[in-house]
């Protein structure tokens, strides 16, 4: 029937729309510790997947929005579910071009800030990556969205935490450092953040549609 | 013809009950942008015309039996009353609902012409004014309940879940304009049974009787209503009173459906009885208070969050006001159809005076066989909307195409749009750098006379001090002094430093010149370059002689040898040749 193979269709972009934000989230945490590890070769084959992840999860986002639209699936609850895609379209988005600004800016890092970072971008990523199953269970089991979306909240949190730590450090710890470099680092450790807060915004709006879908 | 000209009260009652009860039916799915309006239209009619006239005489028996109006003046006026307070109300905001005013309008009726009502018949009547509510609440709640508890184990995906919504509202909607159809034909063609024409129509699949017929007429009206005033309505109620989440829209309409069905089921109330419980009376209730009913169960379920005591008032206003102001019109209309328009309203009149006998004619039954028009009909029908399906495709096509074709050109204009822009930048650009290289031009002009004249000066400055010693005797010191200015001046006269500036001007302004000239004559001499870039500039010989410290005559050979190098014919121009190179 039609209006199924339609629903299907949409079910299956959004699927896949979600995937493509779940693999951005591995491939950004591979290429922020081949930069810190001097891995430059494959540094960049990073930043080419995660711009081609980027692109397919722009395009697949259009789709689903065409389809929505077109087809006038859900008319009460679409224009949330594509808030939603773009909350969650932002964070590859963020997560590409902070690659591209390590590509660019070329920043440098002290090797004793290498662990801090990685584990900074694992706790940003981890924050995406407790968004992504929340946002899926909104679609099938929105009553589960709010027992989900608490690790967000807990990876953010940890996230913030540790990047406060890490420009203290750099600021009060690291004399031998250039104050230019050690803005350099400062703005650096503030867009790998700003993933977790990009997967903070999210999990409000997943917290808000759950409750509208089950009141 | 007169029956005709009276029924049309009851037609008015039918397009009011149709303007305003289907979008209680249809009114979430419409207001949400779930359905459109044309097909929600078009199915509502459909089933509200099969419910009424295969369903609908059960309660329009209930109603006839309350108080039978049996002049065709009196079910006119009792009609056009109750769909007057029905508009009327609407239009004001109230509350309203098409049973109360009819009901209302027969009490006065009765009260009018002195016939008794039958109080036990109004006791149904009025209970299942409360009962229906009641269970509609009961319906919806139990089923709210049953939905979202099947809801939660199947755990669809919410697009899938649309599309099954979007279905469910569709059969549940068909079912509430069956229910509709059924209940509410009496409250619109009730007062007019007993004066049905006595006709049989046998259309080989079933048969229709006078009184079918007449539901048959109802029906009609009421989709007209649908059709021409209940859109703005369903959007109202899609998105006030209605605008839910579409579970508990389902779930309304399919209580709504239910009630109305039980409600004028007789098969049900047969079934009923049939087990030793007590049956369901067959009478025509409000949609609407049903509903509001159906709103309040589902609100209870989710815990009295969505109460609304305001729309609870609504429904008891609407209780008491409507059959009281039904009545009182009425009960008023009545005495001015017969007084003033000298119609019987009833077969025994109370007061004298009566000059019209309008009563119902007792006919014979007339069997009509209608199979093979009926066939007939069915064809001709199959065949148009076949036609009118496929020119709704050619349409479609078309616009479609159409459509392209209007994106094809606006892109087309744009790109004219953008390329004129571009065109016109370009030409503004170009005119602008004439224009800077004329000024150039015209700088270089005045920098080379300005040099020309000094030299000119200078010369004469130079002979007429040659001419000093020779002219007058001066010692042979001031002769040696004035000998030296002489040799200053000759050798200032020469310009090295200017000149050379001056060239690395031209050159830099004309490098584009320069370069196709090197590379088109690479045996040029320096001289020559020099020579070809103040042509360039439009210099005349004299000035040219004077830029490049040689005669005119030389400045002539020069020119003489540049042709030969630029194998520039006879009859073609230098300066020509060296400006469009």
């Amino acid at each position: 029937m039609i209006p199924f193979r339609r629903a299907n269709q949409s079910i299956e972009l959004i699927d896949g729309f979600m995937n493509t934000i779940d693999q951005g989230m591995l491939i950004f945490k591979e290429g922020v510790k081949n930069y810190l590890f001097g891995k430059r070769e494959n540094f960049i084959d990073n930043l080419r997947t995660l711009s081609n992840l980027e692109t397919e999860a722009d395009l697949a986002k259009r789709k689903i929005e065409q389809l929505l639209y077109t087809q006038s699936l859900m008319p009460q609850l679409r224009g949330d579910i594509l808030r939603l895609l773009e909350d969650l379209d932002d964070i590859i988005d963020i997560a590409k071009t902070n690659l591209y600004q390590f590509d660019v800016e070329v920043p440098f890092v002290p090797a004793e800030l290498n662990q801090d970072l990685i584990k900074l971008s694992e706790l940003s990523c981890s924050a995406v990556e407790s968004v992504i199953p929340a946002a899926r269970a909104y679609f099938r089991d929105p009553e589960s969205v709010k027992e989900k979306i608490h690790r967000v909240y807990l990876f953010e949190k940890e996230a913030d935490k540790l990047a406060d730590a890490i420009k203290r450090r750099v600021f009060q710890e690291m004399p031998s450092v250039n104050l230019s470099e050690k803005f350099h680092l400062r703005y650096f450790t503030l867009h790998i953040e700003n993933l977790s807060d990009a997967a903070e915004r999210a999990a409000d709006l997943l917290a808000i549609m759950a409750i509208k879908r089950t009141v | 013809m007169l029956f005709a000209l009276f029924l049309t009260s009851g037609l008015f009652l039918g397009w009011s009950l149709g303007a305003n009860d289907a979008s209680n039916i249809f009114g979430t799915a419409v207001g949400s942008k779930m359905l459109r309006f044309r097909k929600a239209a078009i199915i509502a009619s459909v089933f509200v015309i099969i419910g009424a006239v295969f369903q609908g005489r059960g309660t329009s028996e209930t109603l006839t039996s309350l108080s039978s109006v049996d002049a065709l003046g009196g079910a006119f006026t009792v009609s056009l009353c109750a769909a007057i307070t029905v508009f009327g109300m609407n239009k004001n905001g109230l509350p309203v609902s098409t049973t109360q005013a009819i009901v209302g309008a027969i009490i006065g009726w009765s009260l009018f012409t002195g016939n008794t009502t039958d109080l036990t018949v109004l006791a149904k009547i009025v209970g299942s004014w409360i009962s229906s509510p009641i269970l509609g609440a009961l319906f919806g709640a139990i089923l709210f309940v049953l939905l979202r508890l099947i809801l939660r184990r199947l755990k669809l995906h919410v697009i899938k879940l649309d599309s099954y919504i979007r279905i469910g509202l569709i059969l549940a909607g068909a079912f509430g304009a069956y229910s509709l159809g059924a209940n509410n034909i009496g409250n619109v063609m009730g007062v007019f049974i007993p004066s049905a024409p006595d006709v049989i129509l046998n259309f080989g699949l079933f048969t229709l009787d006078g009184t079918q017929l007449l539901f048959l007429l109802g029906g009609l009206a009421i989709a007209l209503g649908i059709f021409t005033y209940s859109h703005r309505v369903m959007n109202t109620i899609g998105n006030g009173i209605l605008s839910l989440n579409s579970e508990s829209a389902i779930v309304i309409v399919l209580s709504q459906a239910l009630v109305l069905f039980l409600f004028s089921s007789s098969s049900f109330a047969d079934f009923l009885h049939s087990i030793g419980l007590p049956a369901l009376p067959l009478v025509p209730v409000s949609s609407t208070q049903v509903v509001i009913g159906a709103l309040l169960g589902i609100g209870l379920v989710k815990g009295a969050r969505e109460l609304n005591f305001k729309m609870l008032g609504g429904v008891a206003l609407g209780w008491i006001l409507t059959p009281v102001i039904s009545g009182i019109i009425t009960y008023f209309a009545l005495f001015f159809v017969q007084n003033v328009f000298k119609l019987q309203v009833a077969e025994v009149v109370k007061e004298t005076g009566v000059t019209q006998q309008i009563a119902f004619p007792l006919k014979p039954v007339t069997n009509i066989d209608l199979v093979q028009p009926g066939i007939i009909a069915l064809f001709v029908v199959a065949l148009i909307i076949l036609a009118i399906i496929l020119i709704n495709q050619f349409k479609l096509r078309k616009k479609a195409e159409d459509a392209l074709h209007a994106q094809h050109e606006e892109i087309y204009q744009f790109r004219r749009a953008l390329n004129e822009l571009e065109i016109s930048t370009v030409q503004k650009e170009n005119e602008l750098l004439n224009t800077k290289l004329e000024i150039k031009r015209k700088e270089f002009i005045t920098v080379a006379q300005n040099i020309s004249q000094q030299k000119e000066f200078l010369e004469n400055l130079a002979d007429r001090i040659e001419k000093i010693p020779a002219e007058s005797e001066l010692p042979e010191a001031a002769s040696q002094s004035l000998h030296d200015l002489q040799a200053a001046i000759r050798q200032k006269m020469s310009f090295t430093d200017e000149l050379s500036q001056f060239y690395a001007k031209v050159e830099k302004l004309h490098n584009d010149f320069r370069m196709k000239l090197e590379t088109a004559f690479p045996d040029l001499t320096p001289q020559e370059k020099k020579l070809a870039m103040l042509l360039r500039l439009n210099f005349s010989t004299k000035e040219i002689s004077s830029l490049m410290n040689i005669s005119p005559k030389s400045v002539e050979i020069s020119r003489y040898r540049l042709r030969k190098k630029l194998k520039i014919t006879k009859g073609e121009s230098l300066t020509n040749f060296i400006n469009n190179l």
